[in-house]
Order: structure tokens, then sequence, then C-alpha cells
């Protein structure tokens, strides 16, 4: 049984409504580490982490840097920054140049927690204007995870789950309200 | 074996590579960036495989200063978090103001962004004639370029908002020139700027500090590593001297971080607390 350890979960323009629907519906019995990668023109995501903690069973945070990465929480990648992870699963921040014009880059997460956690991993593309995280979710793939992309059809800017289907393909592409639990069911099962 | 598992042996080999025939040790750094960076090294100089790179380097000596600025050079933008320098400028410089002379250390000064910012700070605060910056850094070619203070123009804008958003009471242009697509850092900034270099990992004390300036450097060492270098800037300081770091950086597994105290948490503005310990002579 390869149960999943990790969830990485990319999203750009519309996603934080698209992310209070998924957060919100994952079961209180989660014990998978969540990492959310959301581009935002705001200098902190205390009000997203807000937001979400608003809606959310689990614990919503920033990741901090070189802190463990913790069972059953929601973690934020913090603005202005990449966030990695090592494979002692620790969280790193980086400010290496922006990555398809973004920092933090779902790319570059997916592409860290594709390594660390391999088939034990499931990427999820959400709605988004660009096509950032498409070459991370096909990483992911390529090591054994699964990839769940928003249908296009039900994201609130296409662009992204779009660009994840073509360049990675996906295990399951379905509607938002039906990706919470999707992710329950991979996960407690 | 898959992908990732031969990529790490290449990435040990090319590290010990590295440091056996230039003496350049990168074995501290956290691993995940590190790894980015040289992967990235072998993109930019078309090697199919970092082996490849490592082989290039080894052969090929003029390469090395390109290959430690690809390990070293994080990207920095004029007065980057504008709290910070605003706090700076608001809170920091009031109480260094009474000492006769200043000494600042920037250690990992990358391409100067920051080191002019402070020379601007300092210029406008009125204590410039009587600071000293030592801005400091692994790689050579950036500190040349530091040196030259020459960035893209499209930056300009940016920069200003940040500039003003830092309390800045004049206009970003008065210290540039416009030419072309580039802007030139006016010369003058730089009349009480020494740039050397330092490497972190491995030299130790460069000077005696009021203000050392290291933000965003740490975040891509080891714990160990990390440690070290706060044991460096903790005998750097002089007394209730003060260390600015990134605005997410964390101390929370730096034992060395028990000699600071903080005077802007939020902001990373730590200040030496007491008497540095020090191994009795």
């Amino acid at each position: 049984m390869n149960t999943p350890k990790a969830i990485v979960i990319g999203c750009s323009a519309g996603g934080v409504e698209a992310l209070k629907v998924i957060v919100g519906g994952f079961s209180t019995r989660l014990q998978q580490a969540v990492l959310v990668c959301c581009h935002s023109s705001s200098e902190t995501m205390d009000l997203l982490c807000e937001v979400l903690n608003r809606v959310s069973s689990l614990p919503v945070m920033e990741a901090q840097e070189r802190h463990p990465v913790q069972a059953g929480t929601v973690y934020l990648a913090p603005s202005g920054y990449h966030l990695l992870v090592e494979a002692d699963w620790h969280f790193a921040l980086s400010i290496d140049p922006r990555v398809n014009y973004v920092r933090p880059s779902i790319d570059v997460m997916f592409y860290s927690a594709a390594e660390v956690w391999r088939e034990k991993l499931i990427g999820v593309v959400l709605t988004g204007g660009n096509a950032d995280g498409a070459s991370g979710l096909q990483r992911i793939r390529s090591l054994g995870g699964t990839a769940i992309v928003q249908s296009p059809t039900s994201a609130e800017i296409p662009t992204m789950p779009q660009a994840a289907l073509d360049t990675a393909g996906a295990d399951h592409c379905v509607d938002l309200s039906d990706i919470a639990p999707l992710i329950n069911r991979l996960c407690l099962a | 074996m898959d992908t990732p598992e031969l990529e790490n042996i290449e990435v040990a080999l090319f590290v010990q590579a590295l440091q056996r025939r230039y003496g350049y040790d990168f074995s501290q750094y956290a691993p995940a960036s590190l790894k980015r960076r040289i992967q990235q090294l072998s993109e930019q100089m078309e090697c199919k495989t970092i082996s490849g790179l490592t082989e290039r380097m080894l052969h090929d000596p003029p390469l090395l200063p390109r290959v430690l600025d690809g390990l070293t050079v994080p990207a920095s933008e004029m007065f980057r978090d504008p709290a910070m320098f605003r706090s700076l400028r608001e809170q920091v410089l009031p109480l260094l103001a009474s000492y006769p002379q200043i000494n600042i250390w920037q250690a990992g000064c990358a391409h100067g962004q920051e080191v002019y910012s402070l020379a601007i700070l300092l210029e406008e605060a009125g204590l410039y004639e009587r600071t000293q910056i030592f801005a400091t850094d692994l790689s050579e070619r950036a500190l040349q370029l530091a040196e030259e203070g020459i960035y893209p123009a499209r930056d300009a804008q940016q920069w200003s908002r940040n500039y003003q958003a830092a309390g800045g009471n004049h206009s970003l242009a008065d210290y540039y020139s416009a030419r072309y697509n580039l802007l030139k850092i006016d010369q003058r900034l730089r009349r009480h700027v020494t740039f050397a270099q330092h490497n972190l990992v491995a030299d130790g004390v460069f000077c005696e500090a009021h203000l050392i300036l290291c933000r965003n450097v740490l975040i891509y060492f080891s714990n160990p590593l990390q440690d070290r270098v706060l044991s460096v800037f903790r005998d750097s300081l002089v007394r209730n001297g003060f260390l600015c770091l990134g605005m997410r950086e964390s101390l929370d597994y730096a034992s060395a971080a028990a000699s600071f105290a903080p005077f802007d948490e939020c902001l990373r503005i730590y200040r030496l607390a007491g008497q540095p310990e020090r191994a009795f002579a």
C-alpha cells in the first residue's frame, strides 16, 4: 500500500476561493502534510492563513525555514521565497530567481517534494493564469506520485490546469468540488 | 537506480571535486537548493549531466569564477523589505550615531544592491562620512559587479517604490544615472565601501562591526553552518551591536542565537546581548 505522506497544491489567479473549497473539505482524520504554493501579490500570507484556518479542520500556517514538516498540517509557502523540502522532511527557503516569472514557484516546490516523497506524494494543480506547476507535476508523475488536476471547465482561470494536462497529463482530472473527497479517499484508504 | 538518486551521487562528487581541486567547501550548504543551483549551472553551461560539469570544472580552472557565481549569487533588489530599511533608518541609525566611527559589515553582498541602499540611508542620516562599510562575498565575480553598480533600468520602478516605502526623503533617481537600458549608481556612494572576498564557510572574524547585515544568505546553509556563521557574527560585533537577517530566517535551531536578543523580531533585527563569550586568553 502506497498511502500518501504528503500533498502539494499549486494555484494562482482564483486560487483563494478554490483553496477554501479544498482545504475546507479535508477530513479531520487526514494524516498527510499539505504544502500549498499560491501566487499572490500580498507581502505576507497572514490573511490567507486566517481565511483558510476559518474553514479548515487541520491547522493552517506559513511554512517556517528549517522547521520539520508535520503530518496533518497545512503549510503555505511564504511570499517572495521558493519553498523546498529537504530529504529529512524539513523546510528550506530560497530567493533564487523567479521561475515562470514567479516566486514562490509551484514547479520548484513540486520538484523538491517529488524527490522526497516519490510515490507517496499527491500533486494538485488548480486554477491559474500561467503554466507554473505543469513541469513539476510531470516530475511528480515520473517519480511515481499521483497527479490531480482541476478540470479546466470548473476553474476560474483554466490556463494553469490546461497547461498541466498538456504537459503532464493527470491520474485524476475532476471538478473543484470533487477534489477534497478524492484526496480523502486516496489518503484514508 | 532512478534519476534523482543518480543525480545525488553526481552532486556529492561535484561538491567533493570542487573542494579538493579548488578548496571551496559547499558540503554544509542546504542540499535542496544546492542541487537546484548545480543543475541550473550544468544547463547554462550546456553540460548534459552534472558529471559533465564536474569534468569541465576540474580541467578548466578559468571556469571557477563562473561556477562560484552560479552556486552563490541570489537575486536581490534595492531596499528589499522596505520595513526593515525603515527601521534601520528610524530606530537603528540614531543609536549608531553615538559612535565616533561606525563599521558595518555586509556579509554576502552579492551584486551590491543592499550595500548601496545602506549607503543612501547613511548619507541621508548624515552619518556616512564617519562610516566604513565592508562588503564581502565568496564570489569575485559578484564583487566585481557590486563594485561597478550597474543594474537593469527595468528594476528602477520597483526600487523607487521600495525606497519611498523605506522612508526615503529624496528621489531614488538622485542616486543613479540612467543610460540606455541600464542605471549606474552614483560612484560617490562607493567612497566608504570596501569590497573584499570572504568565505563564510571557512573564514573568521573580519572586522569589529557595529552593524552586520546578512540577509537571505544563511537560508542556503545547513544548521551547523548557520550556527558557525552566527558565532563569527557574535565575535565580530561590538557589545550591543546589531545583526539584520532576512525576513523569513529562523534561528530556532542555532545555539549561537542565544547570544542575540531580538530588537525587532518581526523584522529579524537582533542585538548582541551583553558581553560576547570569549575564551580566557
